[in-house]
């Protein structure tokens, strides 16, 4: 491939230099022979030159790269008028040297260090966030904030009527597990119509509530998310903050309160339906409606339900704040905005359950 | 006279049942640098979709190389846009990928390149565009002018015959705007390939244009075909020789 007469090499470049072409030289190759050498001219010699594409192309930048910084002379003999216009227009601007981060491999990457370092930014940052929202709240209650109502209705409109649906199925079908999974066990002790008591308590104590914190999860709370996120990515919320206006009062703060306001309703709607449930169920295993409803009303209290309610506040709440805290703090990226609404659905599921689990020994210690 | 590259037939436009433009008839020449010009909202970004077969046109015919596009099967349509480069207003690059990936899905798709030489290309389509060494940034880590350029590189990656642009130099300032006109035209000089594009900046009009084509909102069809130099000292049409020297006195109104 190279020819030397001291000072200087002759690269020649023969036969067809396209894609499938074959027996194309490696740019490896040539920079050791070259680097060999120490020569002062490097001339590239295409009178013996086929076909071309970008392949050549790319292999005499990079050889032209190698002259300019061994400071070897760069030279061409015969070289067609388009591949010297082309090369021309490539190194017209020199490289840009990226300040590089060092590769390292994967195991390297991740340490304690860094981990302790990325839960106290995260702390920080949660911590940030709950400040901005109390004093948005304040401001609300004092009525100095930009919280418009419409706002508020529409999101409440998209965290109520809009999940219906949804609830319906979820909460009918887990008072049906319900309902199975007591009749099965209560048979043995022949107390089958407990069933409605297990129903009616669970449902309003525990499953009502955490179906449709669950399902509103993943639902509201993600496109909280995905919405705050792809206004970050178009500059929506930039405007927002340069015309005066409080991100936070203006759009976290309308979907917070919509959320805490629908849970409770649903939670209603959801413990209604999840009974009804466990009432076909119980229906299939011979008792009657009548006697499950009857059964049903010894068990049911104001206790029972308020103790769903209040869950289910509190659930909406760290849902919204999980959403919008990830949809805020997205990049301005499309992938960003998916990482923002899985960050939301995972946080708010983990709320949840850490929430749930402190409600329930509160209650316990409570007696209630 | 040389070979049409792309000729447009009898078309016609239309939004449901709103008239865009009708009877465009016309053709671009091969190694042409052919500018779609017109006031705003006289159709020109919707001209350019009916020739990328994004919209499919209310009547008529547009042909590539003598062969019917707006005719051809799905099939022969992916085929025949294979030689095309396109850029967009705002770059259409993928937020989610560095430059290197962007410039490497053309090259994966369509090229059997092994990873070294697609990395090789991508160094070299990258020095083109005189954006050498940015492979591993996002597109959201450059300035807008790097990312048109870095739109235009990825346009270039599988050496396309056509090269069409949608306001390329939109939010660019003059200097980077004129920067990215040379480029084109130096593009064009040594590939040889066809270049549409769609603007409005004088400039960029009469620096690199050899042909153009101006679309009238108010008659809603093509009033001015030919070189914009000549159209703008010698077309018949008072309002293109007003949209070509920049002048708003005369009796020409803004149309919506």
């Amino acid at each position: 491939m190279l020819s030397d007469d001291r000072e200087k090499a002759v690269l020649r470049l023969t036969g067809d230099w396209v894609q499938n072409a074959g027996g194309r030289p490696h740019f490896a190759d040539l920079e050791h022979e070259l680097r060999g050498l120490g020569i002062g001219e490097l001339e590239a010699d295409a009178s013996a030159l086929g076909r071309w594409d970008s392949l050549l192309m790319a292999f005499l930048l990079q050889a032209h790269e190698l002259c300019r910084a061994g400071e070897i002379r760069f030279s061409t003999r015969a070289m067609p008028e388009a591949v010297e216009r082309l090369l021309e227009v490539a190194t017209a601007v020199p490289p840009h040297q990226p300040a590089r981060q060092e590769r390292r491999p994967w195991y390297a990457r991740s340490s304690l260090r860094a981990a302790m370092r990325d839960l106290r930014a995260r702390t920080l940052s949660s911590l940030g966030f709950i400040g901005e929202l109390a004093i948005a709240l304040w401001r609300l209650m004092t009525g100095r904030a930009n919280t418009r109502f419409s706002d508020f209705r529409d999101c409440c409109y998209q965290a109520g009527p809009d999940a219906f649906a949804i609830i319906s199925l979820t909460s009918v079908l887990v008072g049906m597990i319900l309902a199975y999974l007591g009749a099965v066990q209560l048979r043995q002790f022949g107390a089958e119509i407990y069933v409605a008591d297990l129903v009616v308590i669970g449902t309003l104590r525990e499953m009502g509530v955490l179906m449709t914190a669950v399902v509103m999860a993943g639902r509201t709370g993600a496109a909280y998310a995905a919405q705050l996120g792809s206004m970050q990515t178009n500059e929506e919320i930039d405007a927002v903050v340069t015309m005066g206006v409080s991100p936070v009062e203006f759009l976290v703060l309308p979907r917070i309160l919509a959320l805490m306001v629908m849970m409770p309703l649903l939670t209603i709607y959801a413990n209604l339906l999840g009974i009804i449930g466990g009432g076909i169920v119980a229906g299939g295993m011979g008792i009657t409606p009548l006697m499950y409803l009857h059964e049903g009303q010894t068990a049911l209290s104001l206790v029972h339900l308020n103790v769903g309610l209040a869950k289910s506040v509190v659930f909406g709440l760290l849902i919204a704040v999980a959403g919008c805290r990830a949809g805020m703090n997205s990049g301005r990226s499309s992938a960003a905005v998916g990482q923002a609404a899985t960050e939301a659905v995972v946080t708010a599921i983990v709320y949840l359950i850490i929430a749930d689990a402190a409600f329930n020994i509160i209650f316990q210690q409570v007696g209630i | 006279m040389p070979q049409a590259h792309i000729e447009v037939r009898g078309l016609r436009m239309t939004y449901g049942s709103r008239l865009i433009q009708r009877d465009l008839d016309f053709a671009i020449n091969r190694g042409d640098i052919f500018v779609i010009m017109g006031g705003s909202g006289c159709g020109k970004s919707t001209l350019l979709k009916h020739l990328l077969g994004l919209i499919e046109p209310a009547d008529g015919d547009i042909l590539y190389s003598g062969e019917s596009f707006v005719h051809a099967d799905p099939a022969r349509r992916d085929a025949m846009r294979r030689s095309w480069g396109i850029t967009y207003q705002s770059g259409g690059l993928f937020s989610a990928m560095t430059l290197a990936q962007n410039l490497a899905l053309p090259l994966q798709l369509y090229t059997s390149y092994s990873s070294s030489e697609r990395d090789e290309i991508i160094a070299y389509k990258l020095a083109l565009v005189g954006l050498a060494g940015y492979q591993d940034y996002h597109p959201s880590e450059i300035s807008g002018g790097m990312r048109k350029r870095a739109a235009l590189a990825r346009a270039i990656a599988l050496d396309p015959e056509i090269l069409f642009f949608d306001e390329p130099s939109a939010g660019l300032d003059p200097i980077s705007s004129r920067l990215l006109d040379e480029l084109i035209v130096q593009l064009q000089e040594s590939t040889g390939a066809t270049v549409v594009m769609v603007t409005h900046e004088l400039p960029s009009i009469f620096g690199i244009a050899t042909n153009s084509v101006y679309l009238d909102a108010a008659s809603k069809t093509m009033i001015a075909y030919g070189d914009p130099r000549e159209l703008r000292d010698h077309s018949d049409q008072a309002v293109v020789r007003q949209f070509l020297a920049r002048e708003s006195s005369a009796p020409v109104e803004e149309q919506a």
